[in-house]
């Protein structure tokens, strides 16, 4: 049995009542804040749901008996800020093979005022506690951002190149009344900003925020009878590299991405020309380079250009990250929820920087330190 | 690995003991006397211990599987090539060339910023993480693909660290 492209659809979708800064808010709250956002969004109560995913650090039987759901299914899967696309290609197969009917993703972080959150250094006997921890590795400014210089040598790509993608991703959140940083910046500001990781500075990498979001998904002829436009489930991909950045295989191409991405596509059965929007998860300014070259949108070394002369920007033909990305909107430690909600509001018509006709949106995620990756083609109407 | 680094490590404690190794932006650890270290200590397990033990002797040891010929890392003791457990432990070169890296602003324990936390591939393939010693922690001094080599740094009792410096005559 394969999955039938459009059998699955998106019914709920929403964020936390607030994002940012939300000390109001433990940990497990913003994922019910959302949750309840998301089921009255869908017209939906916790008995309707019997599905239910979220990352396995908050572990679903922690959420579900939070929000009173019994679930028949759960997905507990966990690598990093791109696991709600896993989760959602999961459910989407769960629910094509009759696992459960209605299925409920959420997320919910505590990623800056720290409430509920528990920090979890490398055990010093893992792997990455070993081979990576001694050497001064803090975070993942120190170890995401390390193939980047390898990458701009292979390609040519400078650092105003990358101080680029920070400054068309303001452009983006200058329209997102809900984005954290919505003042317009200059390649010249981002290069004068405080050097984090060289070559990386402070407004090329991601911001640290609260928030939360959710999803809920069931099959398109369901989907009928709920008072939300559907965002079918058209494709899906999903891979995993190496924990360690040191053993990623290529520091210029990710394999997750182009395994991810390659599955999506085949699924979808679309062209790149067709996809109208485009989420590429932007912990760094570097991500969404190797996203637009191993996702295929460009040829290898291509990508910087691309975004350079203004492609991907307010008006141009391949809007990307509009709702101002993780550079921008949002990033709660795991952004990839946040990518996923503008794709569905994209979708549904409801963007605040709603671009025109968008038929068919793509979204990509990476799971930490290029570990992880998940591809989701949403489109507004069934094939 | 030339005979005689036992020699060389005692070279280099000495030169980096001077106090003024960070004034020319020498890699930045406070001393090469394991008390001092506050960084992050590992800890083998069943299938690393003798990477370890082989950087206590002062040895860059790798793995190789049979089959392929081809040498991996971190350890295990079956080729990630093959799933072979046909594999063997051979002392590597402790040449390679800078990989890729990134220079750290903020303090960490153990370390005084600005400092390189790099990616270096050894002549045989694999690559690892380390710090590039013997230089100044500045892009001008760290070129991409200039030639390294292995020195070792003892932490404690159990673990000595493989770090790199640049290669004589390197660049």
């Amino acid at each position: 049995m394969s999955y039938v492209p459009g059998s699955v659809a998106v019914v709920g979708a929403a964020e936390s009542t607030r994002i940012g800064v939300v000390p109001e808010m433990s940990q497990i709250m913003l994922h019910a804040d959302a949750a309840l956002n998301a089921m009255e969004d869908a017209g939906l109560r916790p008995g309707d749901i019997d599905g239910l995913a979220c990352v396995g650090m908050m572990m679903p039987q922690q959420i579900a008996h939070y929000l009173g759901i019994t679930p028949r299914w759960v997905d507990g899967t966990w690598v990093g800020g791109c696991s709600f696309l896993l989760h959602v290609r999961h459910a989407a197969a769960a629910i094509a093979a009759g696992y459960a009917k209605t299925i409920l993703i959420t997320h919910g972080e505590s990623g800056r005022s720290r409430i509920n959150a528990v920090p979890r250094p490398p055990e010093p006997e893992s792997l990455a506690g070993q081979f990576e921890s001694p050497f001064g590795v803090l975070g993942p400014a120190t170890q995401f951002t390390i193939p980047a210089l390898r990458y701009m040598k292979a390609t040519g790509t400078t650092e105003e190149h990358l101080a680029m993608v920070a400054v068309v991703q303001r452009e983006w959140a200058a329209l997102n009344p809900r984005a954290m940083f919505r003042d317009p910046v200059t390649v010249d500001e981002v290069l004068a900003s405080r050097m984090v990781a060289y070559p990386f500075r402070l407004l090329m990498c991601c911001l640290v925020t609260d928030g939360g979001g959710a999803l809920i998904l069931t099959s398109a002829e369901r989907a009928k009878d709920l008072p939300k436009p559907p965002a079918y489930i058209l494709g899906s991909g999903e891979s995993v590299e190496a924990t360690m950045v040191s053993q990623m295989e290529d520091f210029t191409s990710s394999r997750a991405f182009r395994v991810s991405g390659r599955a999506a596509f085949e699924m979808a059965g679309i062209r790149h020309d067709e996809v109208d929007h485009l989420m590429i998860y932007d912990a760094f300014a570097h991500v969404p380079l190797y996203g637009l070259e191993d996702l295929g949108f460009c040829e290898p070394g291509e990508a910087k250009d691309l975004i350079w002369n203004g492609n991907t920007r307010p008006g141009g033909k391949l809007p990307l990250n509009t709702n101002g990305g993780g550079l921008s909107y949002t990033h709660t430690g795991l952004y990839g929820m946040f990518a996923l909600q503008e794709s569905v509001r994209q979708i549904r018509g409801t963007a605040p920087a709603q671009v025109k006709d968008a038929r068919i949106s793509l979204t990509h995620g990476v799971g930490g330190m290029f570990s992880a990756s998940g591809t989701i083609v949403f489109g507004k109407e069934q094939p | 690995m030339e005979p005689g680094l036992a020699g060389e490590i005692a070279e280099i404690n000495v030169t980096y003991s001077m106090p003024e190794r960070n004034a020319v932006g020498l890699h930045p650890f406070s001393d090469w006397d394991e008390v001092d270290w506050a960084g992050s200590r590992p800890k083998a397990t069943p299938e690393t211990r003798h990477f370890w033990e082989g950087c206590r002797e002062g040895r860059l040891l790798l793995q190789r599987c049979r089959e392929t010929g081809r040498a991996y890392f971190p350890p295990r003791p079956f080729s990630p090539y093959t799933g072979s457990r046909d594999v063997e432990v051979f002392e590597a070169e402790g040449t390679g060339f800078l990989y890729s890296y990134v220079i750290h602003q903020r303090p960490v324990p153990g370390f005084v910023p600005p400092y390189a936390i790099a990616v270096v591939e050894l002549t045989e393939g694999p690559r690892l993480m380390t710090n590039i010693v013997g230089c100044p922690q500045t892009p001008e001094a760290l070129v991409l693909d200039m030639a390294v080599e292995v020195v070792f740094r003892r932490i404690s009792e159990e673990i000595t660290l493989p770090l790199f410096r640049p290669q004589e005559g390197a660049r």
